[in-house]
């Protein structure tokens, strides 16, 4: 036990009990033997706070870097400060007092004395004056803003999708560099160029983390979306080895996504991005077989879907119809989760709402134009309304760009299966065998072709 | 990682009745710690139970079952609430159990309990069952 911890706390028991405000108890263990565990107990707080202080920071000082070293200090000073005094009633209002400070003595080494700088050290001199319930209140009023602020600036559409996911899972999601390479599967010093690369942009550009407002709002929304769907999508489609340290993906993504959710409560795209993660994730138990080969989604075992997970997402759908995304202005992301919906909600495959699904196809094509939505389209037409419908619009279909697909071929060997054109169905999964470069689907592909025979 | 959060039974979270001015006041402080959960994109589910005179038991023996009916002994040891988070770490879970305002009058108990996970399966499991999804999805849409 520190003399330090003993001066200011009582003992209680083995352990040394911290007033932490309101009345609380909290049971910090002070032994030396015991100091790395009151660390991550201070650390585990702090990266609760981590990403809002950063956001706050960053409005002040207008750089990444900087913000993330202010809050990296306050840290230090929290480690130091809080196994004497406990943790503080308001951490992040503390540490945000703290890092402030920090930057005022920054500025006033840097002989930058402009008016801005005076009013952030007035702030910070109430703040020592006592006046904290003033500065906590207004930070708490502007905490959400500031968090949404470095979220579309982190996402700025002048900087690539990938740097845009890099340096989100950084100062958002508060992952290291080292993580972050892990979970991209690239290395350490790649990840750290992109990142530095993008801070320098930001800087470059003098962009000022404010949320943007009105139209353009609306324009650069569509690139925030897009980067947490990549990260999301980043570790869906993964391979997952036994390193226990690469972060899981999906579940950053979806915590992304509830967050920009509680930030941004009435735009029905923002809940259909977490709708439609939180319903994919879901599957993600189901969705391999033993042998490590992908289950279709209509083979899967709906028991091992994860029923909460379903829920969140029905609800976050739910919130997006309700927020009027029902009717023809349903942009793409609240139709692909409505998309998914419906395979949530059959409880076994041949409950599928198959012209629901064709209908919603039929709307997304429009909204999000693209020869993959078409083929599934096709697809969802012949599920219900007859193999003939299916190979109809595959007739539509602009094939080019899916020369290489192998589902092209596959979908309409099937349809021609169902359609009893067995010759050319044959032909059609022969074609399919050869584009694909997965050894199973290439097995399950000539499988289906050797029955287009037995039929004879 | 997932995690239960538990509340614990108090001899006056079994008490059926009106909820005191006290108790709505502390509803509302756990609505706020409620909000900052769901802001943190932490919370996945949760709720409160009612008292376990309003409860039931199935005592499974063998091939015999049996019904009991609440209100069971033992407040400590019956569960008053409960609420699944999602958080990266147990330091994170208990940093967030620590801002838990306390709802019930005098001490009180939440416990965390950690989902099992597949990893933890390592042992009982082949690799194979294991694996986790690999590429081939990717870029689809809708019908994952």
């Amino acid at each position: 036990m520190t003399g330090s911890a003993e001066s200011s706390a009582s003992r209680d028991g083995t352990g040394l009990v911290l007033a932490c405000g309101r009345g609380r108890k909290c049971r910090v263990t002070a032994g030396d033997a015991h100091q790395a565990e009151t660390d991550r107990a201070i650390e585990a707080t702090f990266r609760i706070e981590r990403a809002r202080l950063i956001a706050g920071l960053a409005r002040i000082v207008r750089n990444v870097d900087h913000a993330e070293e202010l809050a990296q200090d306050a840290l230090v000073v929290a480690l130091s400060e809080w196994p004497r005094t406990g943790v503080p009633d308001n951490p992040g209002a503390w540490l945000m007092a703290v890092a402030k400070r920090r930057a005022v003595d920054g500025f006033r080494r840097d002989q930058m004395r402009d008016r801005k700088h005076k009013e952030i050290a007035r702030t910070v001199d109430e703040t020592r004056d006592g006046a904290a319930a003033a500065i906590e209140a207004a930070i708490d009023d502007d905490l959400g803003d500031e968090l949404l602020g470095l979220i579309f600036t982190a996402c700025h559409p002048m900087l690539s999708p990938d740097a845009r996911a890099a340096l989100t899972l950084k100062v958002v999601g508060g992952l290291t560099t080292d993580e972050i390479a892990r979970a991209f599967l690239s290395t350490e010093a790649t990840i750290a160029q992109r990142l530095v690369r993008a801070k320098k942009t930001i800087a470059k550009a003098g962009l000022t983390f404010e949320v943007p407002r009105g139209p353009e709002r609306a324009a650069r929304l569509p690139s925030v979306l897009e980067v947490i769907y990549l990260i999301f999508n980043e570790g869906y489609a993964a391979t997952a080895g036994d390193d226990l340290v690469r972060p899981g993906l999906c579940l950053e993504a979806q915590r992304l996504g509830r967050i920009l959710a509680a930030l941004m409560p009435d735009d029905a795209e923002v809940f259909g991005l977490l709708a439609l993660m939180e319903i994919q994730a879901s599957r993600n138990k189901a969705r391999t077989g033993p042998d490590g080969a992908l289950i279709p989604l209509t083979e899967q075992d709906r028991a091992r879907w994860d029923h909460l997970l379903i829920r969140q997402g029905l609800d976050a759908l739910a919130r997006a119809e309700a927020l009027g995304a029902t009717a023809g202005d349903a942009g793409p992301y609240v139709l692909q989760a409505a998309l998914a919906a419906c395979h949530a909600r059959a409880r076994r495959a041949d409950d599928t709402d198959w012209p629901r699904i064709a209908a919603l196809y039929d709307r997304l094509r429009v909204v999000a134009p693209s020869p993959v939505v078409d083929l599934n389209r096709a697809i969802a037409h012949s599920m219900a309304f007859g193999p003939d419908a299916g190979l109809r619009l595959l007739a539509e279909i602009d094939a080019a760009p899916l020369r290489a697909y192998a589902p092209l071929p596959a979908a309409k060997g099937d349809f021609l299966f169902r359609a009893g054109r067995l010759a050319e169905a044959r032909s059609e999964f022969k074609a399919a065998a050869t584009l694909t470069r997965n050894a199973r689907e290439r097995a399950f592909l000539l499988a289906r072709a050797d029955a287009c025979d037995g039929k004879h | 990682m997932r995690v239960m959060v538990f509340a614990k039974a108090t001899e006056s979270s079994e008490k059926a009745g009106a909820p005191t001015p006290e108790a709505l006041e502390a509803f509302a402080a756990m609505d706020a710690f409620t909000e900052e959960l769901v802001k943190a994109g932490v919370l996945v589910a949760g709720a409160g139970l009612k008292p376990s005179a309003q409860s039931k038991r199935i005592v499974i023996d063998g091939g015999r079952r049996t019904v009991i009916d609440g209100p069971f002994a033992e407040a400590r040891e019956l569960v008053a609430g409960f609420s699944i988070w999602e958080v990266k770490d147990m330091d994170e879970a208990v940093a967030w159990a620590m801002r838990s305002p306390n709802v019930m009058p005098g001490r009180s108990e939440l416990e965390i309990r950690p989902f099992f996970e597949a990893a933890d399966l390592a042992d009982y499991m082949t690799p194979e069952e294991l694996a986790a999804p690999r590429d081939g999805e990717r870029g689809k849409l809708g019908v994952a």
